[in-house]
């Protein structure tokens, strides 16, 4: 098959998936057999975060400038497409609607108005990345970090998105929706997370992806080898600020209230927790972050004691395994996938007597219980002391760069010729190691 | 006129703060070159030493009405006391981050030290929050809490003569310690080249943590004396005004501890002047917290090396 | 091949391990629980306000099982924490209508977190009853949204009648939230209601909740010489600027609202706070007997007298269980047929009718602020447009079937 069928087929493929698994997550279930609807909306929250976290790291992971301000582009594209329906979209979507029926009418609708949050975002990310990206340092950080504050602030000025109230449909005096649409079901997060991973993976395997690399992995070289780092560090960032938009989008047609206080600093540190713990430079391993990021709160939420548990035991795991020592092991689980399958076991059967012990003999869990001791409240302090452990122990995330699953992500990371092939098409160096286990973020730079 | 200059004064005010915190980024930066984002939160850890103090020096929130009045007249020793003492617990805090979370990943990239720390900052912010539940908690006035009438409309209060005060002579200790003592040399030769120092026999870690802990004792006493002002502290007060005090170094070149004062105080005074004078060209004082972000991207639009600071030098 | 399988059978031991040993639920005797949700800011931001609004439900709740529940069933609370994030909010509400299946739901103070969480219940039909969400917005969301508190209209409206009324002003200066809807909306009513009356308004000030210094913009409002300051804030704020308001030399009344009512304004307000008038829900010094009784119950039982947010969220569990014993069952459309004509309810904060837009008119109380004592001091009672004053002191006092649940601790101070 030539591979343009080839990639057409694949398409077609994920939207039908993307349909079934919709269906399966509407509100009433897939003939009684549904997802019950807390788990889809999770999942669905799932989905824009991959988007917001994936994004991120193209900026972050593949180009090494720090942003902690993605939640402000999820605003501006949040907002920008929420007024565009609320006030602007109505007529059209009737004419549409007559012509073409209501879903496909809804369709086109919806992928204009998240275009024009992915270009409202993107005209946002040009007008921070370029003064800050000009220079090097960490400026993008503060001004990324001040740039969210700002935008939170001229949204809550604007009365006709709601103010501090918050937006949920056309205001008073203006004409309009009553109610911010849902138009954003499983299939179109679903459908744009795929997308942006597709884009996201295509940048960084082209000429412009290496160029990237090469800048986070020696600017000065990279500038030095020919390559305008400032156009390609802009072009990285805002991109990356056009698929934050695209999120912003998706959550505004689905959540249907948007408030300015769900777009703060937390919110932005949450995605760079999913791409650090995941691994920068790894997608698998931000989509990997940003389900775990999704479903912890509400984990800890029901199960509270078994997840600090479960964290706790990790360090514990590690010292003992290293106790043990890869050599006395039997051969056959003594590397690649069987490894990784012993040391799972072990870590299951240490939680389960640990926890066994824990609630059985000393009643921890009632004890915590009667200590009233609230365990949600620690819920950033438990990812900030992640974010430092990781830090101090494994700088380059759980995954590193290293992709998992998928065989054509796995494809992806089989080099042409061994780790040292430098010269891609256009002349672009691959600055990268040259060993894969030596760690990336080792001694690049020291001051 | 009275009316600008009673706005200048509280301008200053503020200003002075926002130096004496911006100090401590500026240091840091000069000689790690790290955004040390944890430096914010050092100046509220500062606050709630300084509380914890006065209380157990008998100064109390919970008489009605204000203290220094009830408890006693002007205890100036009450107010040096607070103030040395939250200085030292924040140093040794400082100290602490610096051993603890930036030496070891120091060798490692500039991406994983500032993600580092990110992470200590909130790290602080939340267990703090944990701890203490994030509503505002009250501080007591350590000295009496009246304001001097200066001439026409203007008057000064003396909290703000306390902040002027302190702050000024805090600098001129810190010019002092630079420019004339042996480790102040020391501080400045890292900051120069940090591994040229070190073949010059200046042991490094001892300088950076010194570095840390004066940055941190400054921010203490920021932390201090605005609450002297303004008598509310909480768990997440060093956040904005942490960014703040960040762009106030960069506006005064980063690296540069002249600058980081004159740089304070500029944003201060352009806050407090929006604020004054905003509503005559329609803009609401809601607008002050953008204040600081407009001036940060024109600085680095228009002179990124800041007002007093040299251009930016790459090193290969 | 195999290795997969392997791996498939760890991850499926281990959910097994997870999930074989199941807490028990504490349902005790009677018939199966009544479920209620309730979400709360317990760790945010506001969480003072949420706590409080906690301890008034969790009492109601305990006297109407106390007294044998709704018709034998207990009543079950699910509480959650949505840390004040209204994204997080609809997270909450979701888990609570579609997870835990609750037959009603309870919360928010906030009006934005209320609004986010206002078009689920009403998606899934099951009633909401916010006790303190005084924005219009909140209950017009749809006919399953209820509220037991008075709106912001009428709040602004109270203030800028006894400002112009009883203080005689003619001239306001106001120094408001910027972020809250709440300070927006009282701004908003009282600018119109005080111009109405004859005033001017003479300076319109903000500042936001992370600042810490006020300075620059009370120069600019006593550089107007306004006769009140209405100050539409919360507490964390409000101390201070009254604090640095009587350092500059302004020593004109302030005014402000309900988001003042809590004890730690004395610490950070102190002596400063003394001309100061705000409007609130109720006064615990009126003499009405409900209301002594609660306020004798709630401070045997958590030490401290109760705000004007707890007194709300045990009128809001009080209603709601009145509800469900008329609905008689927990069908959601009698249920909201139910809560929908309760009809003069005695509550611990007026007497509760809810009318035709799903909220309740309740009168309003003038409350002045006595630093010395660390307390409100009762000044009058305001009464919304076409409401009459009863014309004696506890509008009905035939006791309801959930007022009537005294518990055997009721201690009269």
């Amino acid at each position: 098959m030539p591979p343009f069928i080839k990639r057409l087929v694949g398409a077609l493929v994920i939207v039908l998936v993307l349909v079934a698994l919709n269906a399966a997550m509407s509100n009433e279930g897939f003939y009684g057999m549904g997802l019950p609807y807390y788990y889809s909306h999770l999942l669905r929250l799932a989905g824009i975060n991959v988007i917001l976290a994936v994004s991120l790291n193209l900026i972050t992971g593949f180009t090494g400038q720090f942003s902690i301000g993605h939640a402000g582009f999820m605003a501006v594209g949040a907002y920008a497409s929420a007024f565009l329906t609320v006030y602007y979209t109505q007529g059209l979507e009737q004419k549409l609607t007559a012509m073409l029926g209501a879903t496909a009418g809804q369709a086109v609708i919806f992928i204009i108005v998240l275009l024009a949050a992915a270009a409202a975002a993107a005209l946002a990310g040009l007008v921070v990345g370029i003064p800050s990206l000009r220079l090097r340092g960490d400026y993008l950080a503060i001004v990324t970090l001040g740039f969210a504050e700002i935008i939170r602030i001229l949204l809550v000025n604007v009365q006709r998105v709601g103010g501090p109230t918050g937006f949920s449909g056309a205001i008073a005096p203006w004409e309009g929706r009553a109610t911010i649409p849902q138009y954003a079901n499983f299939f179109w997060i679903g459908l744009f997370a795929v997308i942006t991973i597709v884009v996201v993976y295509n940048i960084v395997r082209s000429d412009t992806g290496r160029a990237l690399i090469s800048i986070r992995e020696d600017e000065l070289a990279a500038q030095a080898m020919g390559i305008n780092t400032t156009r390609y560090k802009v072009v990285a960032f805002v991109i990356s600020s056009a698929f934050a938009g695209v999120a912003g989008g998706l959550w505004a047609h689905y959540n249907a209230f948007l408030s300015t206080q769900d777009f703060q600093f937390i919110r932005s540190f949450e995605v760079i927790i999913m791409i650090v713990l995941g691994g920068m430079g790894s997608i698998t391993g931000s989509i990997l972050g940003a389900v775990v990021i999704t479903a912890l709160p509400e984990l800890l939420r029901t199960y509270p004691y078994e997840i600090v548990l479960a964290l706790a035991l990790i360090p514990l795991a590690a010292l003992l395994l290293r106790l043990i020592r890869r050599e006395r092991l039997p051969e056959v689980i003594r590397s690649g996938w069987p490894h990784a399958i012993f040391v799972l076991a072990f870590y299951v059967v240490l939680f389960t007597i640990s926890r066994f012990i824990l609630i059985n003999t000393l009643d921890l869990d009632l004890r915590l219980r009667a200590a009233n001791v609230k365990i949600e409240e620690y819920r950033l302090v438990i990812y900030a002391a992640l974010l430092i452990a990781m830090m101090l122990t494994r700088p380059q995330g759980l995954l590193g760069q290293r992709e998992i699953g998928f065989s054509w992500l796995k494809r992806a990371q089989r080099r042409p010729e061994g780790d040292a092939a430098v010269g891609g098409a256009g002349g672009v160096p691959i600055a990268e190691r040259d060993a894969p286990t030596a760690d990336p973020y080792k001694e690049t730079e020291n001051r | 006129m009275d009316y600008f200059v009673q706005q200048l004064i509280n301008g200053l005010n503020i200003g002075a703060i926002y130096a004496l915190i911006a100090l401590g980024y500026t240091m840091v930066y000069g000689i790690l070159r790290l955004i040390n984002f944890a430096h914010g939160d050092v100046y509220m850890v500062g606050a709630f030493v300084g509380l914890g103090l006065a209380k157990l020096l008998g100064y109390t929130t919970s008489i009605p009405g204000y203290n220094a009045d009830t408890v006693g007249h002007s205890l100036w020793g009450g107010l040096v006391l607070v103030l040395v003492g939250s200085m030292i617990g924040a140093a040794i805090i400082g100290m602490a981050i610096e051993r603890f979370a930036y030496r070891p990943v120091r060798k490692y990239s500039r991406m994983t030290t500032l993600i580092t720390a990110i992470g200590v900052s909130l790290l602080i912010e939340y267990l703090f929050v944990a701890w203490y539940g994030s509503a505002q908690r009250s501080f007591p006035a350590l000295v009496k809490n009246d304001a001097i009438h200066l001439f026409g409309d203007v008057r000064i209060s003396m909290p703000q003569l306390i902040i002027f005060g302190i702050s000024i002579l805090l600098m001129i200790l810190l010019q002092w310690i630079i420019y004339k003592t042996k480790i102040g040399t020391a501080m400045r030769a890292v900051s120069f080249n940090l591994n040229s120092a070190k073949l010059m026999g200046i042991n490094t870690d001892v300088v950076i943590s010194f570095t840390f802990a004066l940055g941190s004792a400054m921010a203490a006493a920021g932390g201090v004396l605005t609450a002297q002002y303004n008598p509310s502290i909480d768990p997440l007060m060093g956040i904005i005004t942490g960014l703040k005090a960040f762009v106030a170094a960069v506006l005064g070149g980063i690296g540069n501890i002249p600058g980081a004062v004159l740089g304070g105080l500029v944003i201060g005074v352009a806050e407090t002047m929006v604020v004054a004078y905003g509503s005559d060209i329609g803009l609401a004082s809601s607008y002050r917290d953008a204040v600081a972000f407009t001036i940060l991207i024109l600085v680095l639009l228009l002179r990124p090396s800041g007002l007093l600071g040299s251009t930016v030098q790459e090193k290969v | 091949m195999r290795r997969t399988l392997f791996a498939l059978g760890l991850v499926a031991v281990m959910f097994l391990g997870l999930s074989c040993e199941r807490r028990g639920g504490g349902t005790g005797g009677g018939g199966e629980p009544i479920k209620v949700g309730v979400y709360l800011d317990l760790s945010g931001q506001t969480s003072s306000f949420g706590q409080s609004t906690k301890n008034g439900i969790e009492m109601a709740r305990d006297e109407i099982n106390k007294a044998g529940g709704i018709d034998g069933r207990p009543v079950e609370l699910i509480i959650e924490d949505e840390q004040g994030e209204p994204g997080k909010v609809t997270t909450v509400v979701t888990k609570l209508l579609r997870q835990d299946q609750v037959h009603a739901i309870l919360g928010e103070v906030a009006s934005t977190n209320s609004l986010a969480a206002a078009p689920k219940a009403q998606e899934a039909k099951i009633p909401m009853i916010t006790p303190s969400s005084t924005n219009p917005k909140v209950t017009q969301i749809g006919d399953y949204i209820f509220r037991v508190c008075f709106i912001d209209p009428f709040q602004g409206e109270v203030m800028a009648k006894f400002a112009a009324n009883t203080l005689k002003a003619k001239r306001a200066a106001i120094l408001a939230d910027f972020n809250s809807d709440y300070s927006k909306g009282l701004t908003q009513f009282f600018k119109q209601s005080f111009t109405k009356l004859g005033g001017t308004i003479v300076d319109e000030k903000t500042y936001t909740q992370s600042d810490r210094d006020f300075s620059s913009q009370l120069t600019a409002i006593r550089s107007t010489n306004p006769d009140v300051i209405y100050i539409p804030g919360y507490y964390g704020q409000v101390g201070v600027i009254a604090k640095q308001a009587r350092q500059q030399g302004i020593n004109v009344p302030l005014l402000g609202g309900d988001g003042w009512d809590a004890p730690q304004l004395w610490d950070l307000g102190g002596e400063a706070m003394t001309n100061s008038y705000i409007s609130n829900h109720y006064s615990i010094d009126d003499p009405k007997p409900e209301i002594q009784k609660f306020v004798a119950d709630y401070r045997a039982r958590y030490g401290v007298a109760p705000d004007a947010l707890a007194a709300l969220g045990y009128d809001a569990m009080r209603v709601l269980g009145d509800a469900l014993k008329r609905a008689g069952g927990t069908d959601s459309t009698k249920l909201r047929d139910a809560i929908a004509q309760t009809k003069n309810f005695p509550g611990v904060t007026g007497t509760i009718t809810m009318n035709a837009e799903r909220n309740v008119d309740k009168p309003a109380a003038v409350l002045e602020l006595k630093p010395q004592e660390r307390k409100f001091g009762y000044k009058e009672t305001i009464y919304p447009d076409g409401m009459t004053p009863p014309t004696t002191a506890g509008a009905s006092p035939a006791a309801s079937p959930a007022g009537a649940t005294a518990s055997p601790a009721a201690a009269t101070q």
